[in-house]
């Protein structure tokens, strides 16, 4: 039948032309890096050379460990591979301490207001990012407004240093990521049922017992998905170490960009992103198989 | 708070109630006093961003006259309108695709490149693109140069995955049957797409292209590594001023985006509700 084959076609084309795309633009790319984070430095357009060249009519591979060798053997790398885990780890605890008794509190609201409640966490996440962080710059710097309000108010007498140290840096991750910790929390803790804390207390249980033995235990897979939407990004971050860490910051994203753009050095940038993908892939495989299992658990009581 | 007793043990609920709701208060302060605070100073006379030197618009006049932001401003529009509009058809072909064509070969691999750009750190995303856009250019002579084109594709990537996951979570909570009574009715498969899902789908679609949309209009990141000289969009725009301090200039400007997006959600937001 001519109609049956037009629609194997037409379904063919609509699961080929996104698979084409995301393979095109997004899994290329990848193993173009990894090619490159290989390949000899050169002075010239593009500044690498050719991983393979032709040799008596044989392709022959022209590729070096020395980029890598370059990670291992400079210490401002180490330090930026290392400081980067580190100040992501440090947020996503910051991140967690703010966001869980938001979510408790969203959760436990009145039905009718939760969702307006929840829509106030997520409205700043649509307006822009750049800006937001940027809003942190005159709050934080030494004349700012921070050091203005404490100091007229007689809290302290010289301004404190804060912008362009890793505690701005700490602040402006929380600030930009905290809607990613809250709404899988809010996701796990809304679900759960009341009646459970009815009969603990019933029990004679105190509201820190429950809360310890009833709510955080049940809450435990939100936990998990919202610690490693806000530490893989954060690992990464790039914006915020440049605008509030200032110069001393030394995180992986801000070390990336600065040899690409500044030493157009692009085999080093690019074993940098390796060496960057590799430290988020155990948390990356993480995040997929929780979010296979939400999902599992979603449609099954759905 | 060892006092035991029904009594007490009533008073320390709400006394745990009040510390919920003080730290949930403190939470929407820290999300919004930063915002609050640069709308306020933009409106401030002085150059100086730490003295008040009185209420004036002298600055959104400063940036309504700058040529830099204007052109800037109009290129991102125009990258993020091209690209979520590309990233709109892409992701909803790719939701189509997991949800209703079920087990296709490399399925997995796909739904991996679905997950993936959502949370790949940007640098990764951006010197990933370049790279595969020089290297296209070297081999194919395709792009020539890096600019329009390429923040298009770019961005269209990275939303496109976003795009996806909002139109599936609709589509697979959608009722099969309409569409498939249609079908019995002698419509092709598309036509009864078109004709009775992509309508019911109109509020996921819309939320999708809005998200593209003002992802796009976000990044900078991304942007930075895949465009080309001459073809500055307004973050890159933004980021490279705000490098240099604080300017009375981008509070004006921050001030107009936070409040056009802010009205945009509020209207798409009461919209849908409207709808529901």
């Amino acid at each position: 039948m001519s109609g049956g084959r037009a629609n194997l076609w037409g379904a063919r084309l609509v699961v080929a032309l996104p698979f084409l795309w995301l393979a095109l633009f997004f899994l290329a790319p990848f193993l173009i890096v990894a090619a490159i984070s290989l390949s000899h430095a050169r002075i010239g357009i593009p500044p690498y050379e050719p991983v393979v060249v032709w040799r008596h009519h044989w392709p022959a591979a022209n590729i070096t460990f020395n980029n890598f060798a370059r990670l291992f053997r400079d210490d401002l790398y180490v330090a930026a591979y290392f400081g980067s885990l580190k100040i992501a780890a440090i947020s996503t605890l910051l991140c967690l301490g703010l966001g869980y008794p938001m979510a408790l509190a969203i959760a436990r609201a009145r039905p009718d207001r939760r969702n307006l409640l929840l829509m106030l966490v997520i409205l700043p996440f649509w307006t822009s990012f750049l800006i937001r962080v940027y809003a942190w710059m005159g709050i934080l710097k030494d004349q700012g407004l921070l050091n203005l309000l404490l100091k007229s108010l007689g809290i302290i007498h010289h301004s404190l240093v804060i912008l362009d140290t890793p505690t701005a840096v700490y602040i402006g991750i929380v600030y930009s990521y905290l809607p990613f910790m809250i709404l899988p929390l809010y996701a796990t803790l809304e679900r759960q049922d009341p009646a459970l804390l009815e009969a603990a207390a019933d029990l004679g249980a105190r509201p820190w017992r429950t809360f310890l033995s009833v709510t955080l235990p049940l809450s435990f897979p939100g936990i998990v998905a919202g610690c490693l939407l806000v530490f893989i990004p954060a690992v990464g971050e790039y914006v915020i170490p440049d605008l509030l860490g200032g110069s001393g910051s030394n995180m992986l994203g801000k070390a990336l960009w600065d040899v690409f753009a500044l030493d157009r050095d692009w085999p080093t940038a690019s074993a940098l992103a390796v060496a960057l993908l590799v430290a988020l892939i155990v948390p990356l495989a993480l995040l997929q198989r929780l979010q296979r299992r939400l999902a599992r658990t979603v449609e099954a009581g759905s | 708070m060892t006092a035991a007793g029904g009594e007490n043990g009533a008073r320390m609920v709400g006394a745990s109630r009040l510390g919920l709701l003080s730290l949930l208060g403190f939470g929407y302060a820290f999300l919004y006093l930063p915002i609050l605070v640069l709308m306020v100073w933009s409106f401030n006379k002085s150059r100086l961003v730490v003295i008040w030197g009185g209420l004036s618009t002298r600055w959104y006049g400063v940036l309504a006259h700058d040529p830099r932001f204007l052109d800037a401003a109009w290129l991102s529009l125009k990258v993020a309108a091209t690209s979520a509009t590309l990233a709109l058809v892409l992701g909803t072909l790719a939701a189509v695709a997991l949800v209703r064509f079920g087990d296709f070969r490399g399925r997995n691999l796909f739904m991996a490149l679905i997950a993936a750009p959502l949370v790949m750190p940007d640098v990764i995303i951006g010197l990933a693109l370049l790279l595969m856009f020089v290297a296209l250019g070297q081999t194919v002579g395709w792009p020539s140069q890096r600019g329009f084109t390429t923040l298009v594709i770019a961005h269209a990537t990275i939303a496109m995955t976003y795009v996806a996951v909002v139109v599936r979570a609709r589509l697979g909570q959608m009722d099969h049957s309409l569409e498939e009574a249609a079908m019995d009715l002698g419509a092709r498969p598309a036509k009864a797409f078109a004709l009775i899902t992509l309508p019911l789908l109109a509020p996921s679609l819309a939320a999708g292209w809005l998200l593209a949309f003002t992802l796009s209009l976000d990044d900078v990141v991304v942007a930075q590594f895949v465009t080309g000289p001459g073809a500055t969009t307004l973050p890159i725009e933004v980021f490279s001023s705000v490098r240099m301090g604080v300017s009375p200039e981008i509070n004006a400007l921050g001030t107009i985006i936070v409040l056009v997006v802010a009205v945009g959600i509020l209207a798409a937001w009461r919209l849908m509700r409207a709808r529901a």
